[in-house]
């Protein structure tokens, strides 16, 4: 029978399965990091236990990290945030578990150094205690985020205890007009299918526009998988998968890479495979998209107006409407392209890879940040891409157009170290969500793509980046 | 984990869909390595009119009097009543602690996000999944003059109260852990022999998972 790549990534991984369908799923690799670590290597040492294959893990702090010019865990001003780090640093070596710790060149966001090591490999199950750890799934692997006791579990047995979930196809058919990237996409589908959308189902994405993205474009659409409410996001093995993964450090080498190669190549789902539910989006018709409330569904494209809820016929929708644009301080019927922006952060496991970096310096280039935008950031992903963009020179376009250079971590995505918005502060943000208070307390955030987020930036309000 | 078999209590009905974990817990209170001590934050910023930060003296906060929780009708809730979608965001299983240290032991809504309901029965928290119209049925009579008390019974799978009669559904291995008390770890070591075997073939079949 014609299997869908989900159910090939599902089958190669049970270790058992109850009549009931609660199975007990094998990961490969588990990615770890400060936050949602330490209860677990507790759990683990009051119970006497041991991590199952220590190797399997990788860990690195990201979500607690300063971004300004640091050293080691030490330059760490806050003691709270010290010490999360501080325990994860101990906890790795007690366990001997491999890290990058902060001083070192390799360290950034989980979900950007993942891939970028090769230690997320198509075919493998990858677990983190994040949510966006969707993200992988563009490997062509089963990637999901779980909660700490999970991670426990995971380090203790290398299983889960999971259950198969539905499965979605999203195929987006044709292709994007110029100017249109993996994060209009994605919010595009959010807008389309809604938060709950994707609830119980994991979803493949297919279809010629994901095709044409690149490795790191379709890690951006999977990365916002979890924002549609689904368990995970996967896309299918092909050449470009292949060759992003070739050569990188825990990438498989010589026999054993041809070995895998070949297994990889049957990642995809089968001619005539069934889902559970099909979705079917025109790319042609997606243009830039800039979220107006405080949910990733309530989301727009740029030359719309911000909506309003008089017109919403569901009670409860409309009510969050109304609650969404006070707590944003808009009015209905504005243009998005008039609303004025304070800071502009570029940055995330969702868009701060080399490409997020090229594609936002390429709209700032002979360009100022406009007067009343009070801080722009970027923030490169990792250390190896912060290496790569000033080779390219982009740190000093960034430079001169009035942009801060910062050092790799989840910074301002969710403001759990010292970046973040005042209350009433507005955001053109390359993250992922824009719930009330996520960047600060009583911050406005405005989901958009790199592009869109340079184009603010210069203008000091939302700008369609194509006229630009 | 503390086993649960019944919860009686008074329902606390948070009126709003999509809440999400950051709104549940608030990031500054995700630096603590501990698992309890999370209660007095939930809900940080909608329970709060200042900006709470780790280790200040909450007894001493202002309160908003608009917010549920601080309803006097709703004091020493055990069960909340919310909308679609709830727990959505991030995966942070403070959530589900800063809730069952508050006191809650059952959340009912209609939905829940997939994470956040995986988490909770891991901490001796049950989310019961009802139809939409049921929900709001609990609603108009969570937000009467009188508190509304409820009788969960997990064995029997029913809400009962004052002319409240419900029936729920639940995976019958998820109700078992709970209702025991298991811990899950404890529960797949059982099962060493089949991860060994599994181990064993898989290296053969693609050795570069195993270097």
């Amino acid at each position: 029978m014609a299997k869908t790549l989900y159910d090939k990534l599902w089958e190669s991984h049970v270790v058992r399965e109850d009549d009931d369908g609660t199975a007990l799923l094998y990961i490969d690799r588990q990615l770890v990091h400060e936050v949602t670590s330490p209860q677990a290597f507790e759990g683990l040492r009051l119970a006497g236990r041991e991590p199952w294959r220590v190797k399997a893990n990788l860990a690195t702090p990201d979500h607690n990290v300063p971004t300004t010019a640091r050293g080691g865990v030490e330059s760490i001003s806050d003691p709270v945030s010290r010490l999360q780090v501080e325990t994860l640093d101990r906890n790795c070596r007690d366990f001997g578990i491999p890290e990058f710790t902060m001083d070192d060149i390799r360290q950034g966001i989980v979900h950007v150094v993942g891939p970028e090591q090769g230690a997320t490999l198509p075919g493998m199950t990858v677990v983190c205690g994040d949510s966006h750890t969707s993200t992988h799934g563009a490997f062509g692997a089963l990637a999901f985020g779980i909660g700490t006791s999970e991670v426990e579990h995971v380090l203790a047995t290398q299983c889960l205890i999971q259950k198969k979930s539905k499965s979605m196809l999203i195929r987006v058919d044709g292709k994007v007009g110029p100017g249109v990237t993996a994060k209009d996409i994605v919010l595009a589908i959010i807008g389309e299918i809604g938060t709950a959308g994707g609830t119980g189902h994991v979803i493949e994405f297919g279809g010629e526009a994901i095709r044409d993205l690149s490795m790191e474009g379709r890690m951006t659409v999977c990365n916002m998988t979890i924002e549609a409410g689904a368990r995970a996001g996967i896309i299918g093995v092909d050449d470009k998968t292949i060759d992003y993964v070739r050569g990188r450090p825990f990438a498989p080498r010589a026999e054993q890479w041809n070995q895998a190669v070949a297994a990889w190549r049957t990642l995809h789902s089968d001619e005539g495979a069934m889902f559970d539910r099909v979705v079917t989006i025109d790319a042609a018709t997606i243009a830039p998209q800039v979220t107006w409330g405080t949910s990733p569904e309530m989301v727009a494209p740029i030359d719309a107006q911000v909506p309003d809820p008089a017109a919403e016929n569901d009670p409860v929708r409309a009510e969050s409407m109304v609650r969404a644009l006070i707590y944003m301080g808009l009015t209905p019927g504005t243009p998005l392209s008039e609303i004025v922006v304070d800071k502009v952060f570029i940055g995330s496991c969702t868009n701060s890879r080399i490409e997020d970096l090229r594609a936002a310096a390429a709209i700032v280039r002979g360009r100022q940040v406009a007067a009343n935008v009070k801080q722009a950031l970027v923030v490169p992903g990792s250390g190896l891409v912060k290496i790569q963009a000033e080779k390219e020179g982009l740190d000093a376009i960034f430079h001169e157009a009035g942009f801060e250079w910062r050092e790799p971590g989840c910074s301002m995505c969710l403001a759990m170290n010292a970046d973040r918005l005042e209350a009433g502060e507005r955001c053109a943000s390359t993250s992922n969500r824009n719930f009330e208070g996520r960047q600060g307390q009583g911050g406005r955030t405005h989901l958009v793509s790199p592009v869109m987020a340079a184009a603010a930036a210069v203008s000091g309000h939302f700008t369609d980046a194509r006229t630009l | 984990m503390e086993a649960l078999k019944t919860v009686s209590g008074v329902v606390a009905p948070l009126d709003r869909a999509n809440v999400d974990t950051d709104a549940i817990i608030p990031k500054q209170f995700l630096k603590s390595i501990k698992r309890s001590g999370f209660g007095p934050n939930l809900f940080d910023e909608w329970r709060y009119l200042d900006h709470g930060e780790p280790g200040m003296d909450n007894s001493k906060r202002p309160l908003n009097p608009d917010f549920v929780l601080n309803d006097p009708r709703y004091r020493d809730a055990r069960i909340l009543l919310a909308r679609d979608n709830f727990g959505c965001g991030s995966s942070r299983e403070h959530a589900p602690w800063a809730l069952r240290d508050y006191g809650f032991r059952v959340i009912i809504a209609p939905s829940f996000a997939d994470i956040f309901f995986n988490n909770s029965f891991k901490n001796g928290l049950l989310p019961i999944v009802l139809e939409e119209e049921k929900v709001d049925d609990l609603f108009s009579r969570a937000l009467g003059a009188e508190a509304l008390i409820l009788n969960v019974d997990l064995a029997a799978q029913t809400i009962s109260g004052e002319s409240v009669e419900m029936r729920f559904e639940i995976d019958p291995f998820r109700k078992h852990c709970l209702l025991e008390g298991l811990d899950d770890i404890g529960l797949t070591l059982q099962h060493v022999a089949d991860i060994r075997t599994y181990e064993a073939r898989r290296r053969r079949e693609a050795p570069w998972l195993f270097e």
